[in-house]
């Protein structure tokens, strides 16, 4: 087993008194696809700030490719590749020409120029359009050519922020296959994300909240600790229903979700026998009661609640 | 209250006996050779919670535009509550609320000064107000920023401030581009939370989201690509009628597991869902056991296939492959 590609210990960043990143560790093997999720101001991007060397830890320490976060952080900078869903292409500018461009910008050697360019245009499937400007390609092709430019150093680690946000299913799970290539040949892969369509495609992810890590473990993993179990109710009155649902005895959370009620709940069985007959005492008519699935979401929510909600902002 | 026109014969629609809303008759927007809108359509009926679904310029946006009259259609029309947008797009405008992907909330101004201001630009009576801004404050979570200025709110909690401007004045009908867009899963549950309930008192929504697992809380959504429908009903009748298997494999190294299982014969598609293969196929219990002995035969450790529902993003891909679009 090599050494990992992502070590953190206590790592910690304050900010006069505020206390952005709080005591995190954890390790991330190489080949890994890692998520990362998150409420806005959970510490997310501080994190990833100090794991990229732009920002200096406060406490604890880490290494990324086994470049010390504190003391190396332009060997670190030069191990990472990075994709921002506000990529930087230069739409200007042809498909080779972008390549061109950020191979001399991350120092690409000029006698492997070349064949990294042809590498990034067949992981790309852009071969063919090679010439084109790069504002006239789909975003789909846009989003593969970003990724390409991201990993022409050949970077053992690599930072995706919301890499797939609004590309077509087709295209996501083309782009997705990519990212899956690059893990499987030894590249990690470390995922920021809002979008559970993303968070699906890791291997293991990391929630964060109010600056610490509350949850890490394989997507089926999380949604199987969900806990408590969901309920979905069909009423003819569905916000009065929240409205008798939000005190009722075994009930943790209650909201509509589209024309129905979804409850999470102590003990579904409990429940399925109780609820019914308390909204009907109220002129409540359930047309039917169902134990839903929790999506990630479901799960993300129900965690970071768990951990005392989110910050305000 | 129901001064509106009752519409044409074509108000009954399939949702049910609710009168039309909205109805879309062959509406269609060029920018120069680019269709962006290509002659959509279908009619929302009053009080459903609608969703336009699709990727990035699918047409989404430039169909709410044109809905909320403030894009003229290249050909075609739309009626919102029997008024045209083609004719008379200023009146329209009385009746909606159109809450744009920018929405212009004023930073500088406080959420309470932000949210009068909207009141007093829709004529909001005085003696309404009160009672209406408790609501909003309360569905909204936004009650205890009321004196923060709207520059120093968070993402989703600007959006959710926008949201409420829209709703100062109970409009009819209520179109929103992407209100979800870049907002966290916390913030957003809190959004969907203040459109259900304006959608149970009645209004009638018409939303658009490129992300298709928020498309199961629509009554029935509209799956549009390259400015056209490609499939049109509610989330559950679309998965239902597919007409296909879906089979969930769980599979090591899941990643090159799915570029082996689109070859293998009778697959239509594979995606990765976790540390599972969902494999679309003609008929799930034939089809099941030979994806699952085509991935051991490829050296996967492959557990059984169990047949599962589709998901909206597996209706869409199919849908898509069928109408010659993809």
């Amino acid at each position: 087993m090599s050494a990992p590609a992502v070590t953190v210990e206590h790592l910690t960043r304050r900010f006069g008194t505020f206390t952005a990143v709080d005591d995190v560790s954890f390790q991330v093997p190489r080949g890994e696809i890692f998520g990362f999720l998150g409420p806005n101001g959970a510490g997310k991007t501080t994190t990833i700030k100090m794991l990229t060397g732009l920002l200096q830890p406060t406490a604890g320490r880490g290494t990324v490719a086994g470049y010390d976060l504190a003391r190396e952080t332009e060997s670190v900078k030069r191990s990472i590749g990075y994709m921002s869903q506000l990529f930087s292409l230069y739409g200007d500018l042809t498909v080779a020409e972008n390549i061109a461009f950020f191979a001399a910008l991350y120092g690409v050697p000029r006698a492997r120029r070349a064949e990294r360019r042809e590498w990034v245009l067949a992981m790309a499937g852009l071969q063919d359009h090679r010439d084109r400007l790069t504002q006239e390609l789909s975003l789909g092709w846009k989003q593969r050519l970003a990724l390409g430019t991201a990993v022409l150093h050949e970077p053992p680690v690599l930072f995706l922020d919301e890499p797939t946000s609004g590309v077509d299913p087709i295209s996501r799970r083309d782009f997705w296959d990519l990212i899956g290539g690059l893990a499987a040949r030894g590249t990690t892969v470390f995922v920021s994300t809002h979008y559970m369509e993303e968070a699906e495609y890791c291997h293991r992810l990391a929630l964060m909240n109010r600056g610490r890590i509350i949850a890490l473990d394989r997507p089926a993993a999380l949604r199987a600790a969900m806990p408590a179990p969901l309920l979905e109710l069909a009423t003819d009155d569905s916000p009065r229903a929240v409205e008798a649902l939000e005190d009722a005895p075994g009930v943790i959370d209650v909201g509509l979700f589209g024309r129905a009620v979804h409850v999470t709940v102590r003990d579904a069985d409990a429940a399925r026998a109780a609820l019914p007959a308390l909204l009907a005492a109220r002129g409540i008519v359930v047309r039917g009661v169902a134990v839903v699935e929790p999506s990630l979401e479901d799960v993300f929510v129900a965690l970071v609640h768990a951990a005392g909600g989110a910050l305000a902002d | 209250m129901d001064a509106a026109p009752a519409g044409t014969a074509a108000a009954r629609d399939a949702a049910g006996e609710r009168p039309a809303a909205v109805e879309l008759a062959g509406l269609t927007r060029r920018f120069g050779a680019l269709t962006a809108v290509d002659g959509l359509s279908f009619t929302v009926g009053r009080g459903e919670l609608f969703g336009l679904v699709g990727p990035d310029g699918a047409g989404k946006t430039t169909t709410l535009r044109m809905l909320a009259g403030v894009m003229r259609p290249s050909a075609g029309d739309a009626r919102l509550e029997g008024v045209s947008v083609a004719r008379e797009p200023e009146r329209v405008k009385h009746s909606i609320a159109y809450m744009a992907q920018r929405f212009g909330l004023y930073g500088d101004l406080t959420v309470a000064e932000n949210l009068d201001f909207y009141a007093d630009l829709h004529r909001v009576p005085r003696a309404e107000r009160p009672a209406r801004l408790e609501r909003l404050y309360h569905f909204s979570a936004l009650g205890p920023f009321r004196a923060r200025l709207a520059a120093q709110l968070s993402g989703g909690m600007k959006q959710k401030l926008a949201l409420s401007c829209c709703l100062v004045h109970e409009p009819r009908i209520l179109l929103l581009d992407e209100p979800t867009f870049g907002v966290d899963p916390i913030s957003r549950r809190d959004l969907w939370l203040i459109v259900h309930e304006m959608v149970a008192h009645g209004t009638t929504v018409v939303v658009s989201t490129a992300y298709m697992d928020e498309a199961e809380r629509f009554d029935r959504l509209a799956m549009l690509h390259r400015g056209r429908l490609v499939a049109l009903d509610s989330a559950e009748r679309l998965q239902r009628d597919l007409g296909i298997g879906m089979v969930a494999v769980p599979v090591d190294r899941v990643h090159e597991a799915r570029a082996v299982a689109q070859r293998l014969p009778g697959v239509r598609n594979a995606a990765v869902f976790g540390d599972r293969l969902h494999v679309a196929v003609a008929d799930a219990a034939a089809d099941g056991p030979r994806v699952v002995a085509g991935l051991r035969a490829a050296g996967f450790a492959a557990g059984a296939a169990h047949a599962v529902a589709p998901s909206l993003e597996d209706v869409f891909i199919e849908r898509i492959a069928r109408a010659g679009a993809a």
